[in-house]
């Protein structure tokens, strides 16, 4: 299959695609009316607290925009690296990135204890912190995916491609970056404070990112009636497999730098030792279903040219992508912080002891509407531009 | 949902006369003309501030405690208006003009006299309607 | 003439009231409001944890009604400026009390990390968050080693006019700015340690060496808490 020879087409606009797009708005109503309780009444009605400043909602926001830069692999394998396989899927790649990032965006203003203050965000700057860099950060890549679709939408700018390419793919490089960074520029609490936040969020971003990919394709082919051949969906299933893999790698170097240094020990073993709800979802959660399941999924023998096992494996990287991050960002939180290394500390402010956290249903309002309208931006681009090819059916063999 | 209750309320209020209703002052003169504050006294209170925020510039010509001094005044039974209150000064202005600011959410509303003659328990009673609706 | 004369009316009530709160041989000596702060001085405060009783909570009584951080009763997410804390050495059990709250850091980690530069720190040394430019992102909360920050969880009516605070942004101790400009030389938590006799918070200028707090740190040294992270804090402890 040639480059010039592919054809992209709408979805087409029938029954189940508008009452696809209503249920994704209904979601985002919902969410809004909630947020607009939360806003109201004050952060008191969540499970946020002094102790646990950022919970479910950034856990939902994170997740998004981490994905949102991982989306961008098949538009950079494409463009930059030059795979023929992958060109067809450039266009859905950036949709996709768009949507996820647009969806991440707004839980984070959601969440804000003045959302009305956007245009303070936007207007004053602190350029030492990397959250004011992440601003322009996340906004920049929207501008340049907008550029990059662009290029692809546009013929006569063919050769521009790999340029634009190749710039969405140092952003994105550096967008992940810079919000593992976020965590990995806190100096004071044991669980963060390490620099290998930052490439650990860019290989998360890999491994989330193609496997939302994966499951957005199928069911818009589903959807749309196109057939999927098998050897492009194997052929992400291998890639994501290898990210998932690489993800475990990290946080294997990143657990044993801690043991090695007895001070890390206490993060370690609240991580660790299997007591903490923490450890439990880190252990089955992180682990388990969401890294060595659908690793032994993608590689048996008996599953591996399944395509049923590899959705499933797909949808449980996304499920332990959640759950690393609930580990990360809460588990970081929930354990003390160390005011006077070596001593026992108590107060009335929750010194030396793990914080607790109960997420509430506001929060998961919150979470949902991000995730419902990165969807709508998805299903929204694929109804009204030629996203997705006509044909995604396997190369008959020549002969 | 206040603006709108303010609004109704000023609609009647305004079938009598043009314009909103102004609370009678302490003094005689405004710190600035009262054609300038007007047209510019939001310019002077941002301002301020700054200056005090970032500067510890504590002048009181122009800062909103100083507003706050002359404009806020009790009624005949010694009653301070609240900020959500139409007799408010600040309130009633923004209403009319259909502005919203949000300076109350955070500074308090009354001058520096109110809170000496607010008895303490008024407000552990406003902690405990807190305390009850945390409780349900 | 009539404007100036309720001003200066309105300036001598301020005045009296201030004078009122003042511990005996403290001289009023108020900054012209007219003029900037500079960092000539930096305003500091020394913890002596010896004498600093355990059962004792005066420092963080008075910070509370100085400011109205009022008590919900939902621990989790009600406000502390100041708080006490016990620390215990697990090597024969020794325990000490001291009151821990904003540590005025020279270079703070909150101020680093807030995104619209809300987080900043004065020129005198006093650390503080422009509520106006604040969003409520909370970034700072999770930067802070001292946990010295809380956010506003709900929405609020009862504020003082020296101490505005409301849903949705992140406080923590002003150093009670309020009553260093007015020149009192004291904080409500310094002066309510003083008042019950305790004299466990001093109150100064680390910049000026005959001040009391400066030769107290020269004669018997001060330990940052968390020194390693290198903030040089304003905030000083003795016998830790």
């Amino acid at each position: 299959m040639s480059v010039a020879s592919i054809r992209y087409a709408t979805l087409d606009a029938g029954r189940s695609y508008w009452g696809l797009l209503a249920v994704l708005a209904g979601v985002t109503l919902v969410g809004l009316a909630g947020f607009l309780h939360l806003e109201h009444e004050g952060h008191w009605i969540t499970g946020m607290n002094n102790q646990v400043v950022w919970g479910i909602p950034h856990v939902f926001a994170v997740f998004l925009i981490v994905a949102a830069s991982g989306a961008l692999n098949v538009a950079s394998i494409a463009s930059v690296f030059g795979q023929v396989t992958y060109k067809p899927l450039a266009r859905l790649s950036g949709l996709l990135a768009a949507g996820l990032l647009i969806g991440g965006l707004v839980i984070l203003v959601l969440d804000l204890g003045r959302p009305d203050r956007l245009i303070v965000a936007m207007t004053y700057y602190n350029f030492k912190s990397i959250f004011a860099w992440n601003i322009f950060l996340y906004t920049g890549l929207l501008a340049v995916i907008a550029l990059y679709m662009f290029v692809l939408f546009q013929p006569a700018f063919a050769r521009w491609t790999r340029a634009a390419g190749t710039l969405a793919l140092l952003w994105r490089l550096i967008l992940t970056t810079g919000t593992g960074a976020i965590f990995g520029f806190l100096v004071a609490r044991q669980g963060y404070d390490a620099a290998i936040m930052a490439p650990l969020f860019i290989i998360m971003s890999f491994s989330f990112g193609t496997a939302v990919f994966m499951l957005v394709l199928t069911a818009a082919c589903h959807g749309s009636g196109r057939v999927l051949g098998d050897a492009l969906l194997f052929r992400l299933k291998n890639l994501l497999a290898v990210f998932v893999s690489a993800v475990l790698y990290f946080v294997l170097a990143y657990h044993i730098t801690n043991l090695y240094a007895t001070e890390h020990h206490g993060y370690e073993a609240f991580i660790l030792n299997f007591e903490s709800l923490y450890s439990k979802l880190f252990w089955i959660g992180q682990v388990g279903f969401g890294s060595l399941v659908p690793l032994a999924l993608f590689y048996a023998p008996r599953t591996r040219t399944c395509r049923i096992s590899t959705h499933v494996g797909a949808g449980l990287v996304i499920l332990g992508g959640l759950i690393q991050m609930y580990v990360i960002i809460i588990g970081g939180q929930a354990y003390p912080l160390v005011l006077f290394p070596g001593m026992e500390e108590s107060s009335s402010f929750y010194d030396g002891v793990v914080a607790s956290y109960i997420p509430s249903i506001w929060e998961f309002l919150l979470g949902f509407t991000g995730v419902a309208i990165s969807l709508i931006v998805v299903v929204a681009g694929l109804g009204a531009l030629g996203i997705l090819p006509e044909d995604l059916s396997d190369p008959k063999p020549a002969g | 949902m206040l603006s709108v209750v303010a609004l109704t309320a000023f609609s009647n209020a305004s079938a009598e006369g043009l314009g909103p209703f102004i609370p009678k002052a302490k003094g005689e003169q405004c710190v600035e003309p009262t054609q300038v504050m007007r047209e510019r006294h939001w310019e002077f209170i941002l301002h301020q501030r700054d200056e005090t925020m970032y500067k510890g510039i504590r002048t009181t010509r122009h800062s909103l405690k100083n507003c706050l001094e002359c404009h806020v005044q009790p009624d005949e039974e010694g009653r301070f208006p609240r900020s959500s209150e139409m007799s408010h000064f600040c309130t009633s202005c923004h209403v009319f003009a259909g502005i919203r600011v949000d300076c109350f959410e955070c500074h308090a509303d009354r001058p520096h006299e109110a809170y000496s003659i607010i008895p303490r328990h008024s407000r552990l009673s406003l902690n405990d309607l807190f305390r009850r609706r945390s409780v349900q | 003439m009539s404007l100036d004369l309720s001003r200066r009316e309105f300036l001598q009530g301020a005045g009296a009231a201030g004078a009122l709160t003042l511990a005996p041989g403290v001289f009023l000596h108020a900054k012209d409001p007219e003029v900037p702060v500079t960092d000539a001085v930096r305003w500091g405060m020394l913890v002596d944890t010896r004498l600093c009783q355990e059962d004792c909570d005066a420092c963080v009584t008075a910070c509370n009604e100085e400011h109205n951080l009022e008590d919900l009763g939902r621990p989790e997410t009600d406000a502390q400026w100041i708080r006490k804390l016990t620390v215990r050495d697990p090597l024969g059990g020794r325990t000490i009390s001291l009151p821990m709250m904003c540590q005025h850091c020279e270079n703070p980690p909150c101020v680093d990390v807030c995104p619209t530069g809300a987080s900043f720190r004065r020129v005198d040394g006093i650390v503080l968050v422009d509520k106006h430019t604040c969003i409520g992102c909370r970034y700072c909360m999770m930067a802070c080693p001292y946990k010295a920050r809380s956010f506003i969880h709900e929405n609020l009516t009862e504020q003082l006019p020296h101490a505005p605070r409301g849903k949705g942004c992140v406080e923590s101790c002003t150093m009670c700015v309020h009553k260093v400009d007015a020149g009192e030389n004291t904080t409500a938590c310094a002066e309510a340690c003083h008042k019950d006799g305790h004299q466990a918070i001093l109150f100064g200028d680390l910049n000026d060496p005959d001040s009391e707090i400066s030769k107290r740190i020269q004669e018997f040294g001060a330990t940052q808490i968390r020194a390693d992270l290198g903030l040089n804090t304003g905030v000083r402890y003795q016998n830790l």
